[in-house]
């Protein structure tokens, strides 16, 4: 088997103390390997994006280990994880994120340039990212100017571009309709199934459906999981 | 019922016999509710004797072949006009199972609702998995896309018995402190 591309080891993450004491996530242990789409359900309040913003190094753990393609993420320090996530993890929030003043190629290719690739070298990525993701045509368009699903696609190709191998996503359908969330999970699926491993963060079990494997979250703990296997076929395809 | 109308609505298209009826019908539903070449024959019987379809004959093969008459005609198009009936809802499973379990003392009602909830979206998964097999057939599509939604309803409505039940245990009244409880107080 190979290398796991996320590995949680035993995390937890706790806020405040004594009588504020929270426990977002109490000695969760996950790993995801690359070609390998993990969802992850909850209810309100149950974690899931605590358990992403550690996987992505925007958070610490209080207690457990995050490791990103083998790599401690607290043996980084800061200037070394914020350099992770540039180049190896790629985040998809549910409000796309998008920087206003820059066309959708230039927010494509912004973690690119703020890594220090030649401009020119990272608007070729960027519309090269704009095209796996079906809107190479929108590329000099404003973020205003586009409807939530482009703007969604904008998000996913900058989660992607210069081929970084972990994608995280949190809940980036919830402010799309039905069709266009399920074109979301489409290109997602498209990019794990081309050797990226990804979570997903959903309350939709349509799109926690996409994943190979389903992790339920209560309160901070991992309650659940259903497996990668097949299970019998329900249903034959049509002839 | 359904057998009855689909079979009327594809002989709309020509004069067909048994097994031809039996593989459109499963081509167009994916296989969804297999029927069997019996259950075509008898129904193909009651269509001929309530004059619905007539007999036209046999194949080079020796297969009889059915058509529509006119009155199975007016009968397909009073059938596409006609909405589904929602009758008496059929006797749910799940429903009752879980009304009980939040009665029947003991019954731990959290892990009946995610070991359905697990099932369905394993379901729901295999559903994903045909839908990413391209192309795929319009009207199988939309068969399994009715799958994926009745699924989808099933874990919306365990969601939400899951939120009710949790919202009623934390109102109702605190239960006594447990001995064990009491042990770690002392040991304090
Ligand atoms: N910065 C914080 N300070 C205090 N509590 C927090 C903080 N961030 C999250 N929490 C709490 O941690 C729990 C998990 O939150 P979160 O991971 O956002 O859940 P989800 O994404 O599943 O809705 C919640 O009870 C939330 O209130
Ligand atoms: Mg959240």
């Amino acid at each position: 088997m190979s290398a796991p591309v996320l590995e949680l080891d035993a995390v937890s993450r706790q806020h405040g103390e004594g009588a504020t004491l929270v426990q977002a996530l109490r000695t969760v242990s996950l790993r995801v390997t690359a070609g390998e789409l993990v969802a992850v359900m909850g209810p309100s309040g149950s974690g899931k994006s605590t358990l992403l913003t550690l996987a992505g190094g925007l958070d610490a753990p209080t207690a457990g280990v995050v490791r990103v393609e083998g790599t401690d993420l607290a043996g980084l320090g800061p200037a070394g994880r914020a350099r992770m996530r540039r180049t190896s993890i790629g985040y998809v929030f549910q409000d796309f994120n998008l920087i206003p003043a820059l066309t959708a190629a230039e927010n494509v290719a912004l973690p690119l340039e703020l890594d220090g690739v030649r401009t020119s070298a990272a608007r070729a990525a960027a519309r090269t990212a704009l095209e796996e993701v079906g809107i190479a045509d929108l590329a000099d368009r404003f973020p205003d100017h586009m409807s939530g699903g482009q703007q969604q696609r904008v998000a996913i190709a900058r989660a992607v571009v210069g081929d970084r191998r972990l994608v995280l996503a949190d809940e980036p359908t919830g402010a799309l309709d039905t069709e266009t969330g399920e074109d979301v999970l489409r290109l997602l699926r498209g990019r794990c199934d081309a050797g990226a491993a990804g979570v997903l963060v959903t309350h939709e079990a349509r799109h926690a459906a996409w994943a190979d494997r389903v992790v339920f979250l209560r309160d901070g703990v991992v309650v659940d999981e259903t497996t990668s296997d097949p299970v019998e076929s329900l249903v034959e395809t049509g002839a | 019922m359904s057998v009855r109308f689909a079979l009327l609505a594809l002989l709309e298209q020509g004069p067909k016999y048994g097994y031809q009826l039996r593989s459109e019908f499963e081509q167009r539903t994916g296989s969804t509710w297999p029927l069997n070449v019996g259950q075509v024959y008898t129904t193909l019987t009651r269509l001929e004797r309530d004059g619905l379809v007539e007999g036209a004959g046999s194949d080079e093969q020796g297969h009889v072949v059915y058509r529509v008459t006119d009155a199975g005609r007016d009968e397909v198009a009073t059938w596409f006009t006609t909405p589904v009936a929602r009758t008496q809802p059929p006797r749910d499973e799940l429903a009752i199972k879980l009304a009980l379990a939040v009665t029947v003392p003991g019954v731990d009602v959290g892990t009946v609702i995610q070991q359905q909830r697990s099932a369905t979206i394993r379901a729901l998964q295999d559903y994903t998995r045909l839908k990413r097999q391209e192309p795929l057939d319009l009207a199988w599509s939309l068969v399994l896309e009715s799958l994926v939604f009745a699924a989808e309803a099933e874990v919306r409505w365990l969601d939400h018995c899951e939120a009710r039940v949790r919202r009623a245990a934390a109102e109702a009244p605190a239960p006594e402190p447990s001995r064990t409880d009491e042990k770690q107080e002392t040991t304090r």
